[in-house]
């Protein structure tokens, strides 16, 4: 993330001192990503060498104030131009874990997604009810401020995020599913799970028996009453 | 919340298809209470049961074993009569494909349910109206459904689900036939609507749509396998996403 690009994009509205640039920030983008003061400094102090801002004098109340350069400006307006770069993706753990567990002796990969399927849907769940918050906020006051509909977007932005992920999940699931359906090879990863492993009511190990309507009813011994009672 | 009486109550629920060597477990072990005022999504890839476990709760369908009370009524051992009654007062459907019915106008298709129910033409339209125009939905009263969007009709399709008193919401896949912007406003309204005392349950595969309700119960081969609880929206984004 560019703290850098950042506080430029705010001192192109005017001169600002440190702890003043690290509000706007967080506003901005919801404390997200929650900026120190230290941090915020240390970036000015760079761009002040490299000669993109410059101290200009102070406010009423003794706070340095910190104004952007034309080739401050100029720096900014490539930051905007020029897309983020996706060819080289950041270290993804999740992507990572997943494959680590392919094959893992004792390690069920179903478990594993399901484990994150419910983590990330709960985020999802969260960032929702605060997104329908930001739209009350938004399309609701009238005043449509700034600093509202750009944490609208972060958060979106997160919704959209979480939401690929668990779309990954389950087509990771649904993919392993048709591959041992499709493949009965024999695999480490049909070996008891190791007792300290958590135990979940789940279906078979993915490297078993296919799971789903046609499964025999002897896989489900947990099924209680009197089938057909009715 | 929880000193409140649940709307559905799904108790140790069983559904088997066929018999013998063909012998199909749609649902097995399933139990599930919806409380006034929550929005719970069951969400599963296709077969895992979902949409059995909806019809079920609408009394649309019987379990082979278990229980199912809707409000203070057990719904298997209701009578045919109570069975209906049920469903006319206490019980709302929402579809992937609105099924308004075409020669009627929004209103007429909110104020029928009523007018089954006993209640004059009358005041039922004069209650279908007052419930589109607590949805926002006021504008759309006279229009029959081929003049309006896709989502103004599921909007309709959600007014007419609670019309009266209804608490109980069952939706399966609503926003299915609808485009992801459009999706978003209905649910906006299912949760609103629940946010104001209904209980509602809705079935979905879209994860973005399941993250409106309160509580995601996972269903996989017919049993609930996982569920997740909503944490503090506040707590949120200060590292302390906590699991259930």
């Amino acid at each position: 993330m560019s703290i850098r690009h950042g506080l430029l994009a705010l001192l192109e509205r005017g001169p600002r001192y440190g702890s003043q640039l690290r509000t706007e920030f967080e506003s901005r983008t919801g404390s997200t990503w929650p900026l120190n003061v230290g941090q915020v400094y240390t970036t000015l102090n760079r761009l002040e060498r490299d000669g993109m801002v410059a101290q200009g004098g102070e406010d009423a109340a003794g706070h340095t104030l910190y104004a952007i350069t034309d080739s401050g400006r100029a720096e900014l307006r490539t930051w905007f131009e020029k897309p983020v770069d996706r060819t080289s993706p950041a270290r993804d753990e999740l992507a990572i874990k997943l494959a680590m567990a392919v094959g893992a002796p004792g390690v069920d990969i179903r478990d594993v997604i399901q484990s994150q399927r419910r983590h990330t849907v709960k985020a999802m769940q969260d960032y929702t009810r605060l997104k329908a918050r930001a739209l009350l906020a938004v399309e609701g006051g009238g005043s449509r401020e700034r600093d509202d509909v750009a944490w609208l977007l972060v958060l979106e932005q997160l919704i959209f995020q979480t939401e690929a992920e668990a779309r990954w999940l389950d087509h990771c699931e649904s993919r392993l599913i048709r591959l041992s359906a499709t493949t009965a090879v024999e695999n480490p990863a049909t070996a008891p799970a190791s007792p300290a492993a958590p135990s979940t009511p789940t279906a078979p190990v993915v490297s078993g028996t296919p799971a789903g309507p046609g499964t025999p009813a002897s896989q489900h011994p947990s099924t209680t009453g009197t089938p057909g009672a009715r | 919340m929880s000193t409140q009486q649940p709307v559905l109550q799904l108790q140790n629920l069983a559904r088997v298809h066929g018999a013998g060597a063909t012998e199909v477990h749609a649902l097995r072990g399933i139990d599930l209470a919806v409380y006034p005022g929550e929005l719970v999504a069951v969400m599963g890839p296709s077969g895992s049961g979902k949409s059995t476990l909806l019809t079920i709760a609408g009394g649309l369908d019987t379990p082979s074993s278990g229980r199912v009370i809707v409000e203070d009524t057990d719904i298997t051992t209701a009578s045919v009569k109570e069975l209906a009654a049920l469903r006319r007062r206490s019980i709302g459907y929402v579809f992937q494909d609105y099924n308004l019915i075409p020669a009627l106008t929004a209103a007429e298709n909110v104020a029928l349910p009523r007018e089954l129910d006993g209640t004059s033409a009358r005041k039922a339209r004069v209650e279908a109206v007052a419930a589109l125009e607590e949805m926002g939905l006021g504008h759309l009263a006279d229009r029959f459904p081929d003049e309006m969007s896709g989502g103004q009709q599921q909007r309709v399709a959600i007014a007419r689900a609670l019309v009266g008193d209804r608490r109980l919401v069952l939706a399966d896949e609503p926003t299915g036939a609808l485009d992801s912007e459009t999706g978003e406003s209905v649910l906006a309204l299912l949760r609103s609507r629940c946010d104001a005392g209904a209980a509602g349950v809705l079935v979905t595969h879209e994860p973005r749509f399941a993250a409106w309700a309160d509580r995601v119960v996972f269903l996989r081969d017919g049993a609930i396998v996982d569920q997740t609880v909503r944490s503090e929206a506040d707590s949120l984004l200060s590292g302390q996403v906590a699991d259930a």
